[in-house]
């Protein structure tokens, strides 16, 4: 259980990008965070594992009061967090096996990681890992040898080797075409599924979030302005959160990809996520 | 449709650096008024550049019968030297720039270390190699290990500011990912920064290899040994012919080093 208590941030700059945000996450619950650009998305996910300093409010994963933690005890945190990002963020000229092993760099010790001696059950778990998300002949490729959605299911695999409690998402489909992002996205809920994991996905694409996501939570400027199920989004919601716009002509088949049956456009005035 | 609009035909790019006309021809007049003044400063004279011409030519008939072998135990001691300490010097630098080099980049350390050592890299690109030269060799005598020391002191401003320059260009969000797994700083290190760097730290390593040859010949002059100093004494004894081949071999050596450089960093890429 993640529960985020009246979170504020503002940068040095004076820009303020959070507005006292509470919200709650339960366990295996998966929570997609919209908003326009600039509203705050990216810095309320990097709050929680501090690589954002909050300027006022608290963070509690489980029984850890986040917000207070520092050097060891931080660090202990952030590996129970697993995180994924937009342009994958994999170490280009490593191994993809050592990306993987990278998400277990806060459970050995320094001389273990950087004579690549990782215990034998880490390498295992990073294997099996692999396999999960269909790499496994690819685990001594260099990083930069694979295509986007290959990177960013390295980008999962190295998250779910930190056995976190937490995943945070970062824009996880925002360099991907549509079929792959619609891959990774189902990919994301499987393991989220399998593990009985929480997760907050921060992603501008509002037909595929409400595809696949238990929850919405809607930020405009900082303030969290919506946060209701998927189907509850309405054009009222859309406008509170994104400002006037037509939005009945959006609808969740605006990618158009392979596996949604054909609708006909503008069938209903919100077309809502199956 | 509207009534079309008569729009300009002519179009000139507005000043941008300095509006004020006034300030531009002065600027202007100001420069050339100064080149004048200076070229009348140098005190140029035809009869000292002749003088000096007919010299030179001396010089070339000398340097195009080179002579290896009369002098070569001198030129084979100053080459083993010269190699020795650019050798030396280099891979002693390499050991202390990395650690400095970090340290002097912004987004990897707190900022009073950062000043400082900066303030290494400032002190050490700031004294040319002849300088830094002269001092050891004032210091620790005549002889390849004050160019050693030269070679090693002026290889760390170079070698740790293109570092550190490096690494505050290497791409955030891979370090921020291995932030976000729970590593500590040295972890930081090893993970996200050494991979970024590595190519272009070897190749400025190969860079600074080739640069270190060249300064020990020009610090030998002035008595940190190597094959400058050998140079030195044959241009003292006017032997232009022993000098000659002394500069032959020299840059052949650069000539080897620079080709073979190049092939690893192109492998590395």
């Amino acid at each position: 259980m993640l529960e985020i208590t009246q979170l504020c941030k503002t940068y040095a700059t004076g820009d303020t990008a959070l507005r006292e945000v509470t919200f709650r996450v339960p366990r295996g619950q998966m929570v997609g965070l919209i908003g326009p650009s600039g509203a705050g998305k990216s810095t309320l996910i990097r709050c929680i594992n501090r690589l954002v300093e909050p300027s006022a409010g608290r963070v509690r994963l489980g029984d850890t009061e986040l917000t207070r933690l520092h050097g060891r005890g931080l660090r202990q945190a952030r590996r129970r967090i697993g995180m994924i990002f937009q342009e994958y963020a994999l170490v280009e000229r490593l191994t993809v096996m050592e990306n993987v092993l990278s998400g277990r760099l806060g459970y050995v010790s320094f001389w273990r990681s950087f004579t690549r001696r990782f215990p034998g059950r880490d390498i295992e778990n990073a294997y099996r890992l692999l396999d999960r998300v269909g790499l496994l002949d690819h685990a001594d490729k260099r990083a930069d040898a694979l295509s986007g959605g290959q990177r960013q299911r390295v980008g999962i695999a190295r998250a779910l080797a930190q056995e976190p409690e937490l995943l945070l998402v970062d824009e996880p489909t925002a360099s991907l075409d549509p079929r792959t992002s619609r891959q990774i996205m189902r990919l994301l809920r499987e393991v989220c599924a399998e593990r009985d994991l929480p997760a907050i996905v921060n992603i501008h694409d509002v037909p595929l979030a409400r595809r696949f996501v238990d929850r919405l939570v809607g930020l405009r400027a900082g303030r969290q302005v919506f946060d209701n199920a998927p189907d509850a989004l309405d054009e009222a919601a859309l406008t509170a959160i994104y400002g006037t716009e037509e939005w009945h002509t959006l609808h969740a088949d605006a990618d158009g990809v392979e596996d949604a049956p054909a609708r006909p456009a503008r069938a209903r005035p919100v077309e809502v996520a199956s | 449709m509207s009534a079309p609009t008569a729009y300009p035909s002519r179009w000139r790019r507005p000043p941008t650096l300095i509006r004020d006309p006034r300030w531009r021809w002065a600027l202007r007049v100001g420069a050339l008024g100064y080149l004048v003044l200076a070229l009348g400063a140098l005190e140029l004279d035809a009869a000292r550049i002749a003088e000096g011409l007919e010299r030179g030519a001396h010089f070339l008939r000398g340097f195009l019968q080179p002579d290896f072998t009369s002098r070569w135990r001198d030129i084979q001691q100053g080459l083993i030297e010269s190699l020795t300490m650019t050798l030396t010097a280099t891979v002693a630098g390499i050991l202390l720039s990395v650690p400095i080099g970090i340290g002097a980049a912004r987004n990897l350390v707190a900022r009073p270390i950062y000043l400082a050592c900066r303030a290494i890299v400032a002190l050490s690109r700031a004294l040319q190699e002849i300088i830094i030269a002269i001092f050891l060799v004032a210091m620790f005598g005549f002889g390849p290990f004050a160019g050693f020391m030269t070679l090693t002191f002026a290889s760390i401003g170079f070698l740790a500011k293109l570092l550190a320059d490096a690494i505050e260009e290497i791409d955030a969000s891979q370090s921020e990912a291995i932030r976000a797994t729970g590593a500590s700083w040295w972890q930081l290190i090893h993970y996200a920064v050494q991979p970024q760097v590595m190519p272009r730290l070897i190749g400025l390593s190969l860079y600074r290899l080739d640069i270190n040859f060249r300064e020990s010949a020009v610090i030998g002059i002035v008595g940190a040994g190597g094959i400058g100093a050998t140079l030195n004494t044959a241009i003292e004894r006017y032997e232009y012919d022993s000098a000659g081949a002394i500069l032959l071999i020299i840059i052949v050596i650069v000539l080897l080093v620079e080709y073979s450089s190049s092939h690893v960093r192109k492998y590395l890429q």
